[in-house]
Formats: C-alpha cells, structure tokens, sequence
C-alpha cells in the first residue's frame, strides 16, 4: 500500500492481505541498501493471522519516494511517524542489519510506542569495511558483490532457496541494485558508519525484545549481536547454525518458527 | 616494493563450481552428496497451518509436484545460478517453456514481435497456436534491428528471438534490439538453447526472459526432455500499465500483485503459481536428475564441442562437394563480429552448410554417414546431422521457408565431441555417396 510520510510517498507492503487498522500491527524494516521484498517469506504469515503488516521500504529504496535518510537516528524518527501516519498508537518492530539499529534506536526514542522488538543479524554497531563503502559511494556494483558474498554464508554461496527456483544471492543483488547504489546503499552504509548510539540505547529498552543470530554471520557475528542482547534487560537469543546474515532468506523457516513464538507470546493478537 | 592498493574481489563461486553445486545443500538432505531424486507427487503437511501457508504462499515449500519438486528445484536454482538470474522455473520441454513465457506475459487481444529464424515448432508456435488464443505476432528477420522497433504496436507485450536463428545461425543484435524493447517498456525473450550459460549470458546484454531447451547442450546426454524459463530480474514491470497481470491485483491468490510482493521474481512465481497450475507443462524429477548430470560438464563439454566445430568448419570450407557454410566463426559470415562480442567463449557447435548437388545430394548424404546420427535433435554430445527442409522444418511451406532463410540444400549439422577426425572421415563416406548419383546421372 501507499502513504505520506513527511509529504512524501511510502510503499509498504502488507503481505498480501488487506491493511486493517483494528488489527495489532507489525512493522518490518530492511537491511542497507534492501526492500520490502526481503521480508516476503516472515510477512505473509503474519498477515493471514491476524496481524497488520507493513514491510516499508524506505525512504528512497524499492517503490518509496523522496531521498534515502542520512543517520540511523533520521530513520528512526521515520518509523516513529510511519506509526502516526497509518494512525496507529503502537507498533512491533521487526528490523533486520541496518533495520536493527533503526528500531533500536526508534524504540529508545519512543519507548511508549513499540511493544516488542525483534532483531535479526542485528549489533550495537556496524561499522563499515572501509572499502565497501567507498565503493557504495562511488556507485561501483562491485559493492553489491561484495555484500551479498559476505551476507551469506558458506551453506547459503551455493542456494537452496526456500521458495523453488529463486536463486538468493543473485534476488538480493537485484534488489540492492534496483535503485541507484551510491543513493541507497552508499547512503545507508554510511549512516551505519557513523550510528554510535546503539550500546546506549540499548540499555533503555525495557519492552520483550528477540535476537535471531547466526552462526556464520560475518556481517554482524554473533559475539557482537550478544554483546548487545546483554544490554537489553530480559532480552531473547536465538541462534541459528549454519546460516549467514542473510538468514531471513537461508534460513526463513527456522526465522518464521522463531519469530511467530516470540510475537504471538508477547504481542497476541485476538484475530484469526 | 610495488605500491598497488590491495582490493577485495567477491568470493562467491564461479560457473564451474556452481556447475556442480549450485541449488544443493547435502546437509537439509541426509548428507547425500548426490541430489536426490524426489520420485513423489505429493508432500506431507505439518498440520493445516503449514497447508495453508504453503498455498497462500507464506512460506516456501512444495505442495504437489506439478507445480514443484525438490529435484526439480535443485536443476532450476543451479541454471539461475549460471545465468545470472533471480529464478528459474523448469518445464517438460524447451517448447512448454516458451509456452509458458508467453501465457505469463500475455492476454489475448496482445501482440509480440518474433525472429523469423526460429526452429518449426517455435514458428508454428507463434504463427498458428498463438493465434488461437487471440495472441498475435509479426515476424522479423534476426538481422533487420529496426523491423523490431518498426513492427511494435500499442498493444505489443514483448519481443521474442533466438539469439543464434535455428537453422540459418543469424544472430540477433541482442543488446540493440533489447533497448528498442526497453524504450517501449517491454521485455526481450531470448531462446538461447544454442549457446548455453557458457557461452553466452543474455542477461548481460539486456535480455529480461531466458528460455532454453534443457534437452539440447544442457543435457548432452540426449537422453531426457526439459525446458526451463529464467528471469534476470531488472525489468521493471510497474513502468507503465502494459501488464496487468503482474502488477494488479491476482484473484487467483487473495488479491496478490506479483510485482510488487515478489519485484525481481515475479515473473517466475506468476509462471509457477498460475502457469503451472493451470496448464502443468511440470518437469518429472528423474529427467531433472538426469539434466543435472550433464550440467556438472557443462563447461568441459561446451569446449570440445567449440573446438571440434570450429574444425569442421575449416574442413567444410575447403570440401570441394561443399556450397557454402554458415558459422558465426567463419570470418566472412555477416555476423562474425557480432558473434565475437555475445560470445566470447566459442561460437557454438551448430554449422549449416550447402552441399553441391542440392536436395538429392542432402539426401544421399545424410543416408550414407555411419557415426553422425540423423534425427531431429541438435545438443547432443554425438554429432547430429539432419536436412531441415524435409525433416524439422518440413511443416513449413515453401514462401515460409523462405522467409527463415532456408534451402533445400541446407544440412544442419550438430557438431559432437567424438575425436574429430572420426567424425571428418565420416562426412567424407558421406560426400562421396553424395556425388555419385550425379555421376550416374552425368554418365
């Protein structure tokens, strides 16, 4: 569906089902330089039991206008007022990489609006290989190369996509190069650069938050996804083995399995 | 000291490896370092949920093997991999994939610009099946890049071709006439069963659908049928309001908008879920077993099958009972430099050729050749000759003929990867059975 935020149209998807505001709503929120179409495979569950789903893209990414945000914390306050604009008072965030500084942040800034937070591949911070994000910069498709080689893992190099016949590496560099690169993944990786708020923020959530980690993360390894999960009081930790950072991808039925336990518990919705 | 800056190059697997490995985990499968072959119709649900997020499709999953199997899966993952696509979806034949690709593309009252230089079935296809389903096409010839952009209509869905015509080798100027599709916001199909992966990747030369028969080079082995579709995933569906179906709402599956749920796959999970469903043109998962084992040689094969052609062109060109010959390597053929551009690995193993003598000739000779095999197939790691006036193009009649740029002296020779001077000697028992009539006759 399409919205205004900030006057400026918003693509969302909804998983296939119509939005209906009476329902709890779950906000996904992608990875740099990604789109809605990364969460295809954890949305549509939600949507055809009773959730509201929205799978944004963000600004300047996928089918979204206006230009791509420059700081993790700009990112947040545009989650914040995605929640105001689809008039809702409260939200899930489910974020996944970039996503998960994003919502962290966001349920810091904003802790009476988010309900649970869900992180997947996620860290305090992410600083960037200085060479990525030059050549991210610099417009160079060798960046999205790059970050599909090192978002995947070894088992996830040779496919075995959940869904038949799609082939991930080569879905998710169509994806990341759907728009201009220096545009949205140069601008994201540096915004992930210079976020260094995450330890702190994470320290003031207080909601039921989850970490999905794997085992073969070289992006965001599992030592540091830990190291933040400590801050967070009561937070969850799943492990994943023999999955990359891409592992709502690799991995997408033990992700579902995971997410749908932690979010039917802690954010139950009466619809069926 | 050198003072060169250090770089990082993507280590994902390159065409060889992924030849072998691409689409299959051993350890989601028993640690079966083979593929399995998933010899079933059906699979078993967890409880009604997962049925019902399977057909909703929630979740990835086979539900009946007509619309997908896991050995079927493994062949259309590792062919997506070769040719730089999103997704594949494999069918019981080269032909059931075209088909595919055009009813996933159109409606009836559309229109498609077609190359003339296709192999029969395809031109009959295109010519009087199409037709039927109130589907339209104008034929072009392969060379005559502006009678592309010419023959495009309003309601012109896309444009159709095999980069090297079967059986003439006139090459389509792909990347020229996939900006003419482009500027009119429509995709270019390219059927490139002659080349295979190795030698060419179309979607680097702005091909946006890629259809192969399986059963040709993929395979090798000559022993099993299979087609497939791959989507290279940049094209983009929502530009204008040419494609309904993929970008409105699809009642078959709870309003779903293709394009904007599935964006650089949707065309092959609009082929899959509607195509196969509702026609089930699906590959048997022992002939994919089968098309995998010739793939894991793909490279090693498509090789000798280059160098062997390009002997035989040699030995062709000097032949005194020989007109003339048709390969993209010869230097005077019209499209040599074309070819060196599209494919820089070897210019394929399909050679047309004139033998002096004209029909009755042809047909004396392909009687008499012992090791080259006469039938109507072309891709087989054994060399393959037939006469298509007579034989894969002879449902054609004589003005269409014409128009594909055939003769009656035309032999279609399939150059195979036995030791090439067995296969010279052979031609050479062939061309003498060739010229003796003529003897007779002039005595």
């Amino acid at each position: 569906m399409k919205f205004k935020v900030n006057n400026e149209e918003v693509y969302a998807s909804t998983g296939g089902r119509p939005f209906d505001k009476n329902k709890p709503l779950i906000i996904f929120v992608h990875g740099s330089g990604l789109t809605h179409m990364t969460w295809v495979l954890q949305t549509r569950y939600f949507a055809f039991h009773g959730y509201s789903v929205l799978a944004l893209d963000m600004p300047g990414h996928g089918l979204s206008g206006g230009k791509s945000l420059k700081s993790i914390e700009d990112m947040a306050d545009w989650i914040k007022a995605v929640i105001d604009a689809v008039d809702y008072k409260e939200a899930s965030l489910v974020g996944h990489s970039q996503g998960c500084l994003v919502t962290i942040e966001c349920t810091s800034r904003y802790p009476d609006k988010i309900k649970t937070l869900s992180l997947m591949g996620g860290a305090g911070a992410i600083p960037m290989n200085p060479e990525l994000l030059s050549l991210a910069e610099n417009n160079d498709p060798k960046a999205v190369d790059l970050m599909m080689d090192w978002a995947h893992g070894p088992a996830g190099h040779f496919g075995g996509h959940p869904v038949p016949g799609l082939y991930h590496i080569n879905t998710g560099g169509m994806l990341a190069k759907s728009r201009t690169i220096k545009d949205t993944l140069g601008v994201d990786f540096r915004a992930c650069d210079n976020y260094k708020n995450g330890f702190e923020a994470a320290k003031k959530i207080k909601i039921p938050t989850l970490s999905i980690l794997a085992t073969d993360d070289k992006m965001c390894p599992v030592k540091e996804g830990k190291k933040l999960a400590d801050l967070i009081e009561g937070s969850k930790v799943d492990i994943i083995d023999n999955c990359g950072h891409m592992m709502l991808l690799e991995e997408a039925d033990r992700v579902l399995k995971v997410l749908k336990k932690f979010i039917t518990t802690n954010y139950p919705s009466k619809f069926k | 000291m050198s003072d060169k800056k250090k770089t990082t190059n993507p280590n994902t697997y390159k065409f060889d490896t992924l030849s072998l490995h691409a689409g299959y985990q051993p350890h989601k499968n028993a640690g079966s370092r083979q593929v399995p072959i998933y010899q079933t119709t059906s699979y078993l649900f967890d409880d009604v949920d997962h049925a019902a997020a399977l057909f909703n499709l929630e979740r990835g999953g086979h539900i009946y093997s007509r619309i997908s199997n896991p050995t079927v899966g493994v062949l259309e993952e590792r062919v997506a991999s070769l040719e730089g696509g999103t997704a594949a979806l494999a069918t019981s034949s080269g032909m059931s994939a075209i088909f595919l690709t055009v009813m996933t593309l159109c409606e009836a009252g559309d229109h498609l610009v077609v190359s003339s230089q296709l192999y029969g079935g395809t031109v009959n296809l295109f010519r009087l099946t199409l037709p039927k389903f109130g589907i339209k096409c104008t034929f072009v010839k392969p060379r005559d890049t502006e009678g592309f952009k010419k023959a495009i209509q309003k309601n012109t869905k896309g444009i159709f071709g095999e980069l090297v015509g079967n059986p003439g080798n006139e090459i389509m100027n792909m990347p020229e006439i996939a900006k003419i599709a482009h500027d009119a916001g429509i995709p270019l199909m390219v059927d490139a069963t002659y080349q295979t992966p190795y030698l060419c990747k179309p979607f680097e030369h702005g091909a946006d659908i890629v259809i192969h028969s399986l059963t040709k080079w993929m395979a090798g082995h000559g022993s099993s049928m299979a087609g497939i579709l791959v989507e290279g995933g940049k094209f983009d569906w929502m530009q204008n309001d040419k494609f309904p179906t993929m970008t409105k709402p699809y009642e078959g599956y709870h309003g779903l908008s293709f394009a904007e749920e599935f964006g650089p796959t949707a065309f092959t999970m609009k082929a899959r879920a509607e195509g196969m469903r509702d026609f089930g043109p699906c590959l048997s998962p022992q002939n994919a077993w089968n098309v995998l084992q010739g793939i894991e040689t793909l490279s090693v094969r498509m090789k000798k099958h280059c160098s062997n052609a390009e002997e035989m062109v040699k030995y062709l060109l000097d032949h005194k009972s020989v007109a003339w010959v048709s390969h993209p390597s010869v230097p005077d053929h019209p499209d040599h430099e074309l070819a060196k551009k599209l494919l820089p690995n070897g210019r394929g193993s399909m050679i047309a050729f004139g033998i002096k003598g004209g029909k009755d000739a042809g047909v004396a000779f392909i009687n008499n050749v012992k090791l080259a095999s006469h039938l109507a197939n072309v891709g087989d790691t054994r060399t393959l000759v037939i006469h298509p006036a007579s034989g894969t193009h002879s449902q054609m009649d004589e003005a269409t003929l014409k128009f594909a740029g055939l003769s009656h002296d035309m032999i279609r020779l399939s150059v195979g990867i036995e030791d090439i001077n067995d296969i010279k000697n052979d031609f050479e028992i062939g061309f003498r059975a060739a010229i003796k009539p003529r003897l007779v006759s002039n005595q």
